[in-house]
């Protein structure tokens, strides 16, 4: 009998928790609030299902319900996507180390 | 169709892979800012292998472009314009927007099915039906969740927690109702209780995070984060999408893992934090009243700076209160007078100190700070012994000694910075007060303590002063 291809993305769905789980415990903890900024912003790969979603009518029809839900989608995954990989750089930029020289 | 799904899903298990990536670079600093490009491309890769899986360039194309500019414009001017003490509330406002758009996907998916291969309309696949739900709900309770979070952290909506009586089993009657729709949604396919399905969600997520005190935001903040992950997860098996199905197993345990964190922190289990309600207000106000004549010492910028001037050796605490008075630039100026006086300064940072995870290393780094002087609760909780003066600017609980020597008190066992071990403490704040948890913090009458009343970063000035 064939496996449901669900079996699969199942798997893959719990050998990621426990990716997730090992590298989020390595993360530093000085760097938690960057971890959330960038979880937020790699989160809103959502967008590929909103994108899905918009362009799936032919051009007679181009803000039907469904798609306009997609359109609205795109935009609020869009603001997390900018803003979240953005502020976490901004941040990033921000931690250096001591300088040596005095 | 110009690339095949194959092709496709296999793109997408590279931006899934650059995502893990990306999250590993956080591991230290000089890692950090590489990781962050391995996510910016994961996310390119991702977007363009959907335009390109799709290939129909019709006028939606367009419309698509410019509702991704249009959100694109608003999140980069965010994230240019957020003052770096307001990341709690970007963070709130940022899980929002992730709820809010699985559940529009969802809602798409359920209107249209055909376009994802889940079906026809009235007629989807029930395993589809049971994803869809699942994304659905758990995006709009982040969504609600979140948009209490949010306005409970920037002080439009009090902070105290909000209770009445049978929260709790209300609470357990609509989660149960929601997996009854859920059921009753597949048997019929009505999209009625589609509808309301999302709404009863929207519901829980308010109730959910209306008990819950501003001391415990920081659970709030990293639990809305492992919701918002699931949400993408439950879509990630909705549309087949390997990429969605991998960050949302990361985010949700990443936000887990963050929230435990937390809950360590104060020594608090899950469980009570959800259930809401830190430090019972009643108790507080008795416990007040008799503690309020005990003698207290305090003193003014110029003794503080004879006492930092004759040490060798400071340890700095910062909390919340530093944010809220913008200090970290005139903390930092401080210090460096110290420095050139050859008193070596380090940071202790607690575990939930501030709002959200974390927050109060970006606040030291924008002020430049380096993060190898800043140093966590395990790192330095023995160096205070030998450390002439602690300088606690906006922190309070984290330091109150009742967690170690008092069963009765509500923050017993919570690991608190043992600030009390210093040949002197300087404890910058506006008044007696107690902090967050309501409790009397015991350190303010002690003999070494000498309390500094004054916003935190005018004192922080006027030491500097008479440095």
């Amino acid at each position: 009998m064939e496996i449901d291809p669900f079996i699969f993305r199942l798997s893959i769905f719990i050998l990621s928790i426990f990716v997730g789980y090992y590298v989020v415990w390595s993360v530093t903890p000085s760097l938690h609030t960057p971890l959330m900024s960038v979880t937020n912003a790699i989160s809103s790969v959502i967008i590929v299902g909103a994108i899905i979603a918009a362009l799936a009518n032919n051009d007679s029809n181009v803000f039907s319900t469904s798609s306009s839900f997609g359109y609205l989608a795109i935009t609020l995954a869009a603001i997390n996507i900018f803003g979240g990989f953005l502020v976490t750089q901004r941040m990033l930029a921000m931690y250096k180390k001591k300088k040596k020289d005095k | 169709m110009i690339i095949s799904p194959n092709l496709s899903s296999i793109f997408y298990l590279i931006s899934g892979v650059l995502f893990i990536l990306a999250l590993r670079g956080l591991s230290s600093p000089e890692t950090s800012r590489q990781g962050n490009f391995f996510g910016i491309i994961g996310m390119l890769i991702a977007i363009t292998v959907t335009f390109l899986s799709v290939g129909n360039y019709s006028a939606g194309f367009f419309y698509v472009f410019i509702f991704l500019l249009i959100g694109g414009t608003i999140g980069s001017i965010i994230a240019f314009k957020i003052p770096m003490t307001a990341m709690p509330e970007l963070v709130a406002g940022f899980h929002s927007l992730v709820g809010l758009a699985a559940v529009f996907v969802a809602i798409s998916a359920f209107i249209n099915p055909e376009v994802f291969n889940l079906g026809f309309p009235g007629n989807i696949k029930i395993a589809s039906l049971i994803e869809m739900s699942i994304g659905a709900a758990v995006g709009a309770i982040t969504f609600s969740g979140s948009i209490i979070a949010f306005l409970k952290l920037q002080g439009i909506m009090s902070g105290a927690p909000i209770t009445f009586k049978g929260q709790h089993l209300l609470n357990a009657l609509i989660l149960i109702s929601i997996i009854v729709l859920t059921y009753l949604l597949c048997v019929s396919q009505s999209s009625n209780l589609f509808w309301i399905l999302i709404l009863v969600s929207f519901l829980v997520g308010f109730l959910l995070i209306i008990p819950i005190g501003g001391a415990d935001m920081p659970v709030v903040i990293s639990m809305l984060n492992s919701y918002s992950g699931w949400a993408a997860a439950g879509i990630g098996f909705t549309l087949e999408n390997t990429a969605l199905i991998i960050t949302g197993a990361l985010v949700g345990s990443s936000g887990a893992i963050l929230s435990y964190i937390m809950c360590k922190g104060m020594n608090r289990s899950f469980f009570s934090v959800i259930l809401g309600g830190f430090g019972a207000t009643e108790q507080t106000s008795s416990s007040n009243k008799n503690k309020e004549q005990r003698p207290v010492k305090s003193g003014n910028a110029d003794d503080a700076a004879f006492l930092m001037k004759n040490a060798s050796s400071v340890i700095i605490v910062p909390g919340y209160g530093m944010a809220v008075a913008q200090a970290q630039h005139a903390l930092r100026e401080m210090v460096d007078t110290l420095k050139k006086n050859d008193i070596k300064v380090s940071y202790a940072i607690h575990p939930v100190a501030g709002r959200m995870p974390g927050h109060m290393n970006v606040l030291l780094a924008e002020a430049n700070v380096p993060y190898d002087e800043v140093f966590e609760l395990e790192e330095i909780n023995n160096d205070f012994a030998n450390a002439d003066v602690a300088f606690v600017i906006g922190a309070n609980d984290v330091t109150n000694p009742v967690a170690k020597t008092d069963p009765q008190s509500p923050i017993y066992g919570m690991p608190v910075l043992d600030v009390e071990k210093c040949k002197s403490v300087l404890f910058v704040k506006r008044s007696l007060s107690p902090g967050y948890a309501g409790i009397d913090n015991d350190l303010f009458y002690r003999e070494n303590t000498l309390m500094l009343f004054a916003d935190a970063k005018k004192m922080t000035e006027d030491i500097t002063k008479n440095l």
